[in-house]
């Protein structure tokens, strides 16, 4: 821990202090001349970890300043990225992955081969992903300075969408020096080989934050595809300011103070369509919500009871109350994401119309005795406000009482992870809400964590699933691979792990003068430019 | 006067460690912990017990209270468990925005507040006191958000006159300061105006109805005199308590404000650090606000003194 004296500097001294601590708060460019794009994310950054914390914010930060093995395209296929080529052994045992050349550290130094094995084994340690790999692989070792293998004891097929994991938590390829460091130690040193460089000096965790564009960064010939390709920088610089209010942040838009704003849902959207000074984009990567039932706990321990819930709940009626604009949302039944490679409905059971009579039924041949249902919800997020009553409603069509319990989001969190009874201050059904690149992969997607009471929240005890994971994880075909996934749907559906209530997409928005990068599930400078 | 800061200062001792007894073990005893927000909402409970392992916040609470104790004795207030950035340098960065919001509306509130207050019950039953009291139950009751977005709405996006949001130091640029400034210190002061153009006013009326100052007028003072020389003054002890509460009640209040206008100030970071559990932060803020109130009470004691010269300690 530092150690920190109690100051007694002088008068003279704390204003010097004060001026220069604050001269980046001011929102003018640092230099003249150069491309600024000032921007309003999606949530203030603090950590500055990706792998210590799955937040969405330091991803897209990690996004920005590493690069990774492979990446996932537009179609949420992995292409490579830091890789030029890779090989895999006739017994399916062992990778050599080659790195491309001239891949640099923003401090200069090269990316070694050491530097991936090094990360690749940080990340194993914190990603579900990366604990089946870990627990499947025998040794991975250097070859030369770019080349290294992976021995695995076990086929493990899906290795290569395992390094293109998109999302919490990503395989970002830090020096050894760093990635030594153990997980659960976080880092605040930001040393990637990504596009841009993380400006350090200017880091106030909450309220703002920099990079600047890395001019020793080699990118792919390839045009950029989704978080693929080939990443060219036109900007020198950008300037992230997070706005705790969102209306803030529009007016600020409105006058040309900041230049893009990271979403814009569908209540915010009339104040900017329309205005020839603002252009706004669709989101390529949606959010989809879910209602998760605790397993634990009666009445939803029973699966006939949870068959009920699932009869009445329709996604057009969920999407119509909370986003309202049918170009804003979609019905999908993919449980791994529709527009990815697993898209398919098997065992989709929404038929777009509720069937109370068959709820009943189900309610009764579950034994179901009209116990109250607790419905816990974070009263301070805005994507969860109005899922709590939309389910209160279909409950209570189907004469089951319930009670909201609104409550902010630590306590939620914490609630959500206790497996008590209700009356020791547990929970019955609550909501989650997902980035659809959490939801790709049947190994990562946390809906279909079967392990019971180790299992994420909702505690779903599926042995047979876990099964199946395993098999996925040993098939080394997509074919074999659809197949599996295709069960795994088929019995979350069956047992009702949870139920989808649709993908709903929030805009992008920027001044006219920006053009926007080639679309991507998150929102990427690489390929930006401003006039 | 020395005696009376030096015991005050004195005091300050046992108020300190009550005040962190008590926030350490709130923070402690409410639901939520910072090891479920860096964990995230994707995480197991084996993964949020992990990091709270790692943070030490499995340990006993008499454990974590006397491990605190002890390094806050050196001076040590820790680091943000989220950033990693110690505490009193988290602090001294969003002091100064919250510091010069604070004082900017303080300044506004005393030039406008007490003169209305005093005209208000100088002109006593007149449309000017009736104006002056509707303007203060207008600013009572309409919050600080709403004026907010109410100023940037006409001045900044339809006038264009003034910047939407952010800080500027006014040690870098004073007059890019003052721009960001107008419209968040008029947000602020509104209701303090409203406040203390109330206590103002009954504080005058009371003081002009004395006999000093029917003497006053017939010893051929005019009204001004009357009212500025005489009446203000003698009115003034109830109107410093106001404003001294008022700038406790402002630095504390000032989140909304700094939400609405972006400004980087201590509010935001209190609130931030409670909702994230970053018990570190929420701790050494807690104990720097009280520091604050005791100065601030220290002050306006001081402040009585040098208004009202009967007043001894």
């Amino acid at each position: 821990m530092t150690l920190i004296r109690p100051t007694t500097i002088s008068r003279r001294s704390a204003l010097k202090l004060s001026a220069g601590a604050l001269l980046a708060f001011s929102t003018r460019a640092h230099a003249q001349g150069k491309k600024v794009v000032k921007f309003a994310p999606h949530a203030a950054l603090r950590v500055l970890d990706p792998i210590t914390t799955p937040a969405y914010i330091t991803r897209n930060h990690g996004y920005l300043v590493y690069d990774s093995l492979f990446s996932i395209d537009s179609d949420y296929r992995p292409q490579p990225q830091m890789v030029r080529e890779w090989s895999l052994s006739p017994d399916k045992l062992t990778y050599t992955f080659v790195l491309r050349d001239k891949l640099a550290f923003h401090d200069g130094a090269p990316v070694t081969a050491e530097d991936c094995i090094a990360s690749i084994a940080r990340w194993a340690k914190r990603d579900v992903v990366g604990l089946r790999l870990a627990a499947a692989t025998d040794s991975m070792s250097a070859v030369d300075a770019k080349t290294f293998k992976i021995a695995l004891k076990e086929p493990f097929g899906p290795i290569l969408d395992a390094f293109a994991k998109p999302s919490s938590v990503p395989l970002f390829v830090m020096p050894k020096r760093i990635a030594d460091t153990p997980p659960a130690k976080a880092l605040t040193e930001v040393v990637g080989s990504g596009p841009f460089k993380f400006i350090a000096s200017e880091f106030r965790p909450g309220v703002s934050w920099a990079y600047e564009r890395n001019e020793n960064y080699v990118p792919r010939d390839e045009p950029p595809n989704g978080m693929a390709g080939g990443k060219v920088v036109h900007i020198d610089r950008v300037e992230s300011i997070w706005f705790p209010d969102k209306q803030t942040a529009i007016n600020a838009l409105l006058k040309g103070e900041i230049d893009a704003i990271e979403n814009i849902n569908a209540d915010l959207r009339p104040q900017l369509s329309g205005n020839k000074d603002i252009l706004l984009r669709r989101e390529f990567g949606p959010n989809a919500s879910t209602i998760r039932f605790n397993w634990s706990q009666p009445p939803f321990n029973n699966q006939k009871v949870r068959q009920a819930v699932q009869q009445i709940i329709t996604q057009r009626d969920y999407m119509d109350a909370t986003v309202g604009d049918p170009n804003s949302y979609q019905i999908c039944p993919a449980l791994f994401g529709c527009g990815t490679p697993l898209e398919f409905d098997t065992g989709a059971v929404d038929h777009g119309k509720p069937d109370v009579a068959r709820a009943k039924a189900l309610l009764k041949e579950g034994g179901y005795n009209g116990e109250k249902i607790v419905i816990i919800t974070p009263g301070d997020v805005a994507s969860f406000q109005a899922l709590a009553p939309l389910t209160q409603q279909a409950l209570r069509s189907i004469g089951m009482p319930s009670e909201i319990e609104s409550i902010e989001w630590s306590t939620f969190l914490t609630r959500r992870n206790s497996q008590a009874p209700v009356t020791e201050g547990g929970w019955n059904l609550a909501h989650a809400v997902f980035d659809r690149m959490d939801l790709v992969s049947p190994l990562g997607n946390p809906n279909f964590d079967a392990r019971g009471p180790k299992g994420y929240t909702g505690f779903v005890n599926d042995p047979e699933t876990e099964v199946l994971k395993t098999e996925y994880q040993h098939a080394t075909d997509a074919a074999a691979q659809k197949a599996i996934a295709m069960k795994m749907q088929q019995r979350a559906y069956d047992q009702v792990f949870y139920i989808p209530l649709g993908v709903y997409f929030d805009d992008e928005a920027f001044r006219s003068n920006v053009k926007h990068a080639a679309e991507s599930q998150i929102m990427v400078f690489w390929g930006m430019e401003k006039t | 006067m020395g005696r009376l800061i030096g015991r005050r200062l004195l005091a300050t001792i046992p108020v300190i460690l009550i005040v962190a007894t008590v926030v350490f073990l709130l923070l402690r005893l409410s639901p939520g912990d910072p090891a479920t927000i860096l964990a995230g909402d994707n995480a197991t409970p084996e993964v949020v017990a992990s990091i709270k392992a790692d943070l030490g916040l499995d340990r006993p609470l008499p454990m974590q209270y006397v491990i605190w104790l002890r390094e806050m004795a050196r001076g040590n207030f820790g680091t943000s468990i989220l950033s990693k950035q110690p505490v009193m340098t988290l602090i001294r960065d969003r002091l100064e925005p919250t510091l010069v919001l604070a004082i900017s509306a303080i300044i506004v509130t005393v030039l406008i507040a007490v003169p209305l207050g005093a005209v208000a019950a100088w002109k006593h039953n007149t449309w000017i006191d009736r104006a002056v009291m509707t303007l203060s139950v207008v600013g009572f009751s309409v919050p600080a958000f709403v004026i907010g977005y109410l100023l940037i709405m006409v001045l900044s996006v339809w006038a264009n006159l003034l910047p939407v949001q952010g800080y500027v130091s006014p040690f870098i640029d004073p007059l890019e300061s003052l721009k960001h400034l107008i419209l968040p210190s008029l947000a602020l002061a509104m209701v303090f105006i409203a406040l203390i153009a109330r206590i103002a006013r009954s504080s005058v009326l009371e003081v002009l109805g004395e006999d000093f100052i029917r003497t006053a007028r017939a010893k051929g003072n005019s009204e001004k005199r009357l009212l500025w020389r005489h009446a203000l003054p003698n009115a003034a002890v109830p109107i410093v308590t106001v404003i001294g509460l008022g700038i406790a009640l402002l630095i504390s209040g000032v989140v909304v404000t700094e939400s609405v206008f972006n400004l980087p100030g201590i509010g935001r970071l209190t609130i931030d650090a409670i909702l994230a559990r970053d018990y570190p932060v929420v701790q050494g803020l807690i104990l720097f606000f009280s520091l604050i109130y005791v100065g601030v009470n220290l002050l306006i004691d001081i402040a009585y003194v040098i208004v009202d010269p009967r007043i001894r300690y």
